[in-house]
């Protein structure tokens, strides 16, 4: 059974005078430990797409099947209980919290879920070692280079152990060797076993994807597997 | 999201905003403050009169011209002025007369002479009571050392004196027995015959009082005055009845018209708290309505800032949510944020109110009191204040749409 079971989903946004249809009818499946790409014009609906997949928005129409559950089904409490437990999100604006340190905000998930403090610093402690930011912990975002902010959301999403890992263009922000890194992290993620979604508009970074889903206009313009995806090892 | 973890999320965010944190607080510690103070400088005063008056004892009431509180409304004195001193005999009529009293003591003071003791000399603070035999426990004087005052004193003018405790202190060195000493005053030679002892004070110590005859009284400082009359009934039960049979004399002998209203003022320790309490109710209900009013404006300020924090942490709110953070959970952060400003800003008016409010019981020699009642209530407003104006803000974060708020710039 598929992780994600979408099917004739529509997102429709009334703006008064007219209806804009961020997404018209998009059905797609998405296996655990695939390593999608969500490519496509600007406006063609990736970001909502995204915002659906990730629990933050409700289709208006449509079937949205997570992990055999139908998440319109769900109330306001446990779709942030999704959010908190399933799912991890990478923006491209990092989205920290700016006056706390990197371990406070790779635990805030934690906290949400109520795990034990010391449990708590303990695991945000490993992720963060896990991207390679060890010795950041007590640094504060403004404290930390584009490329090592991201790595922190990273951690964040990682830090729950989610079923899924959500990144709406997270190379947007970076130039292009940080962009770069942070895409080596990902497909060590990959290797690991994590399921990966990543929205982007650079053919380059799509590449690392093993499949890339093209939307136009709220619909599935093309769904292709990556015949030689890069690698973390290809690019060394 | 434990409560200990949104109290240190919330001080943490209120350390990231010290100057907006710190103006609230000011706000919410000036309401609590103005309450405080006035509360504690009131229940001080209370304290003191309350302690104060228990020197007229049970079941005692005093009789004098002027009401005590002189709380006769507007014009009072134009009113009473011309009424007449209440004479020694008068007051010798109601000894005669009463039946069902214990005690039923005459009075006259003065105020500010010098005591002199071989080459000790006192202040010129010194006040001079003449004093009926009666007048000593009507008072609740306790003899110390030597002997009360006696009929015969009286009858013959002696010049004996009974000294106050204090006065005691300050004449003779420690544990000197002054009894049969001979001190001046006012230019006479008094004789020691017996010590108070030590009373409970009242705006500072009181017992620094010159006892004497009050027949000597009257042929030193002049019988053109108002005496007190104090009387003691000899139960709860005649009280009413004693009270009522003096009332009948003085208004005879003072030829009080029927109908008239009676020319003299009678107060009990019961009469004079409630008194006491009456006037002070007007000023704690005005206080509490100033504080009312700071509290709101307070509360106001703290919805405001808290407005403007959410506003300001829109975006934060949405990685909460993404993150996973419920409404609950968002609504609780913002509440104790509000609540936690709105306690310290209470707790600093708590202290603050309490220094001022003791620094002027102080300077009035009255003892400090912390009144925990008030400052129960004082944070049971803060918390109150905290949670009803933070209501609205932190409903407002807790419904803020996650998308939305992670798109806000
Ligand atoms: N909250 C909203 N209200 C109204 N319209 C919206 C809203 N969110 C998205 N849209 C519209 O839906 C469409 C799809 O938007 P979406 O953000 O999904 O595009 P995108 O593919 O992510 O674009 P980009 O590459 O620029 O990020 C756009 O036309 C957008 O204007
Ligand atoms: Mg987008």
């Amino acid at each position: 059974m598929a992780l994600i079971h979408i099917k004739d989903v529509v997102k429709t946004y009334d703006m008064g005078a007219e209806l804009v249809h961020a997404l018209s009818g998009v059905t797609i499946d998405i296996q655990a430990n695939e390593y999608v790409a969500i490519m496509g014009p600007s406006g063609s609906g990736k970001s909502t797409l995204m915002n659906v997949i990730g629990c933050l928005d409700t289709p208006t129409s449509g079937l949205y099947e997570f992990g055999g559950e139908n998440v319109g089904d769900l109330d306001d409490n446990q779709l942030a209980e999704i959010r908190n437990r399933k799912i991890g999100f990478v923006f491209q604006t990092f989205n920290l919290l700016p006056r706390s340190t990197a371990l406070h905000n790779v635990e805030l998930p934690l906290i949400y879920a109520g795990v034990p403090s010391h449990e708590r610093r303990e695991r945000a402690e490993k992720a963060l070692t896990d991207v390679g930011l060890g010795d950041r912990m007590l640094h504060k975002p403004n404290e930390l280079s584009g490329g090592q902010r991201q790595r922190v959301a990273v951690a964040r999403a990682l830090v729950n152990n989610p079923s899924i890992i959500l990144a709406d263009e997270p190379t947007g922000n970076l130039d292009s060797r940080t962009g770069v890194e942070i895409m080596q992290l990902f497909s060590e993620l990959h290797a690991q076993g994590n399921t990966l979604i990543l929205v982007t508009h650079e053919e380059e970074i799509a590449e690392h994807a093993h499949r890339i889903l093209r939307l136009f206009d709220g619909k599935v313009a093309s769904d292709e597997v990556v015949a030689n995806p890069l690698t973390y090892a290809s690019q060394m | 999201m434990s409560r200990i973890e949104s109290i240190s999320t919330t001080l943490q965010t209120l350390r990231g905003n010290r100057l907006r944190s710190f103006l609230t607080l000011l706000s919410i510690a000036i309401g609590v403050f103005s309450i405080i103070a006035v509360m504690t400088a009131l229940g001080a005063l209370q304290n003191s009169i309350e302690g104060g008056l228990s020197a007229l004892g049970t079941n005692t009431f005093q009789v004098q011209k002027y009401p005590h509180n002189q709380g006769g409304g507007p014009g009072w004195h134009a009113r009473l002025r011309n009424r007449p001193d209440i004479t020694y005999a008068q007051g010798l009529a109601v000894v005669e007369r009463t039946q069902g009293a214990r005690y039923i003591g005459l009075e006259a003071w003065t105020f500010g002479y010098e005591v002199t003791w071989r080459n000790v000399r006192t202040n010129p603070d010194i006040a001079i009571a003449g004093e009926t035999p009666d007048g000593l426990p009507t008072n609740q004087w306790e003899i110390d050392l030597g002997r009360s005052l006696s009929q015969s004193d009286l009858d013959l003018t002696r010049r004996v004196v009974i000294l106050g405790a204090d006065l005691v202190r300050l004449l003779f060195p420690p544990s000197y027995n002054p009894i049969g000493e001979t001190v001046s005053l006012a230019g006479t030679r008094y004789k020691i015959i017996g010590t108070l002892k030590p009373e409970g004070a009242m705006f500072g110590s009181r017992d620094r009082h010159f006892v004497i005859p009050i027949t000597t009284f009257f042929e030193k400082f002049g019988k053109n005055r108002s005496i007190h009359i104090m009387v003691q009934a000899e139960s709860r039960e005649n009280f009413q009845a004693v009270q009522d049979q003096v009332i009948g004399v003085l208004r005879a002998v003072r030829k009080d018209r029927p109908g008239e209203e009676n020319s003299f003022a009678m107060f009990s320790n019961e009469s004079l708290i409630r008194e006491f309490n009456e006037m002070t109710a007007t000023v704690r209900l005005g206080t509490m309505a100033i504080a009312a009013v700071a509290l709101l404006a307070a509360g106001i300020g703290i919805m405001n800032i808290m407005l403007v924090s959410v506003t300001e942490r829109t975006r934060e709110i949405g990685v909460r949510k993404a993150v996973g953070a419920t409404r609950r959970s968002v609504i609780a952060q913002f509440l104790s944020e509000a609540v936690v400003i709105s306690v310290l800003g209470g707790l600093i008016g708590i202290l603050l109110g309490l220094l001022a409010g003791n620094i002027l019981a102080v300077a009035l020699e009255i003892d400090p009191v912390i009144e925990l009642t008030w400052i129960a209530t004082g944070i049971a407003a803060c918390c109150l204040v905290g949670i009803i104006f933070g209501t609205y803000p932190a409903w407002k974060a807790a419904n803020l749409d996650p998308i939305d708020a992670l798109r806000y710039e």
